[in-house]
């Protein structure tokens, strides 16, 4: 009768507090519907690794050897081996966006490069703390705002502390609505956040539609040649939605295929989230890093569009470079909340989607460059 | 304190910030060049 109490028996203080974390994380899933797609899967997966001797992990039992598991296999073929999840993922990602709004204004294209600014100053911060350079970067890409991003570099770069840089992009990415009022005051007056910004839609040629995915893919991986799988599958996929001659391939991309890999990647992502792994102090000055590169990000956006418009005759709303960030739509509805709160008849929402877009191109660009000092 | 590694830890992390911004900044300033050249030349409808 022994086998029935050897489980119980075998839990530890740290596995209890796993479960804790697993039932937060569906919580919020549920509850307040933060990225439940996500969330969810990884909150249940961090239940189900953390279970002794758990059956989803490989095992070594006596007498017979080696048992494989199938989060740990999924883990080693998705993520250790290839990186492909978060890579398909991405075909998905493109399938779904529309440059529209940034083609028909390239101005908006600097906000999303000017956004990704807290993702270095936490590189800087996290090394201070002690943390080792690569730990610090795969930290800091955390503020790219882009949860597929941020498993891909700390995975690359062989980061031990990849479910918690998941945990936290994905907790701060549902918590956009949040976090960037808070910094956006910090920085603008009521007359800034006031400012209006006309908009004049502009039609965007199919020529310019088809071109832009293939062009952004050959400069990016000329001069950030790490940077290549990353914004070639996200560029791939909006190929596909754009060509007019994939529809149905395009609509699988956007549907099937993104669904299907988010809940693979959700609970893949699980088994980097180990008791003896994530129940640490560098788990918590993680989770600090990320919100403060989430600031920061807000905070070096906003700053930049200032800048922009000591030179610039059209001014921009410095909301508008908020909006930089890679979290889509959750930061252009902010800005244009934001906006309408000041001014009822204040509306920046194109503005602030096309700002929104080039952030998830600039983050994707920024993944490339942080992964080319290591390579 | 600040030991001879986390030092050099952290001028790494300062040459990543500023070659990181300006890379990232030639990459988007190339490509919104680009798109604002070919909306001059027709691109737009």
């Amino acid at each position: 009768m022994e086998f029935l109490w050897e489980g119980i028996l075998a839990v530890t203080w740290k596995q209890l507090v796993m479960y804790c974390v697993g039932g937060a994380l569906i919580w919020l899933a549920i509850k307040k519907n933060y990225e439940p797609a996500l969330l969810l899967p990884m909150g249940f997966g961090a239940i189900l690794v953390n279970l002794p001797m758990s059956g989803v992990i490989d095992q070594i039992a006596q007498g017979v050897g080696t048992t494989h598991g199938i989060i740990q296999w999924l883990f080693e073929t998705g993520i250790g081996v290839s990186e492909a999840f978060p890579l398909l993922l991405f075909i998905g990602i493109g399938a779904m966006i529309d440059f529209g709004p940034l083609l028909s204004n390239p101005k908006m294209f600097l906000f999303g490069a000017a956004a990704q600014f807290g993702i270095f100053l936490t590189i800087i911060v996290a090394t201070l703390l002690g943390f080792d350079i690569r730990d610090a970067a795969s930290i800091g890409i955390i503020g790219a705002a882009d949860g597929p991003t941020s498993i891909l570099v700390s995975q690359v770069l062989r980061s031990g502390y990849m479910g918690a840089i998941a945990v936290a992009a994905y907790s701060y990415m549902a918590l956009v609505p949040i976090i960037q009022p808070m910094a956006i005051r910090l920085v603008t007056t009521k007359k800034e956040r006031a400012m209006r910004m006309p908009y004049t839609p502009g039609n965007v040629s199919k020529r310019m539609r088809i071109l832009f995915p293939i062009l952004v893919s050959v400069i990016a991986g000329l001069v950030a040649p790490a940077s290549v799988s990353l914004v070639g599958f996200l560029m791939f996929g909006n190929l596909i939605r754009e060509c007019g001659v994939l529809n149905r391939l395009a609509a699988t991309a956007q549907n099937e295929l993104a669904n299907l890999v988010t809940l693979l990647l959700g609970l893949t992502i699980s088994f980097s989230m180990h008791a003896e792994q994530f129940v640490t102090w560098q788990t918590l000055m993680i989770l600090c890093l990320g919100l403060f590169a989430f600031v920061f990000d807000t905070i070096g956006g906003v700053l930049f569009a200032k800048l922009l418009n000591l030179f610039c005759k059209n001014k921009v709303n410095p909301m508008i470079g908020a909006a930089g960030i890679s979290a889509f739509p959750m930061s252009a509805r902010v800005v244009e909340k934001m906006g309408i709160q000041e001014d009822n008849q204040n509306h920046l929402l194109m503005h602030a989607v096309g700002a929104n877009v080039s952030g998830q191109i600039a983050s994707v660009v920024a993944g490339g460059v942080i992964l080319g000092f290591f390579l | 304190m600040l030991t001879e590694q986390v030092l050099q830890n952290l001028m790494q992390a300062a040459t990543m910030m500023w070659q990181g911004m300006l890379g990232i900044f030639v990459v988007i300033g190339l490509i919104a060049l680009i798109v604002y050249l070919l909306s001059k030349t027709g691109g737009t409808a």
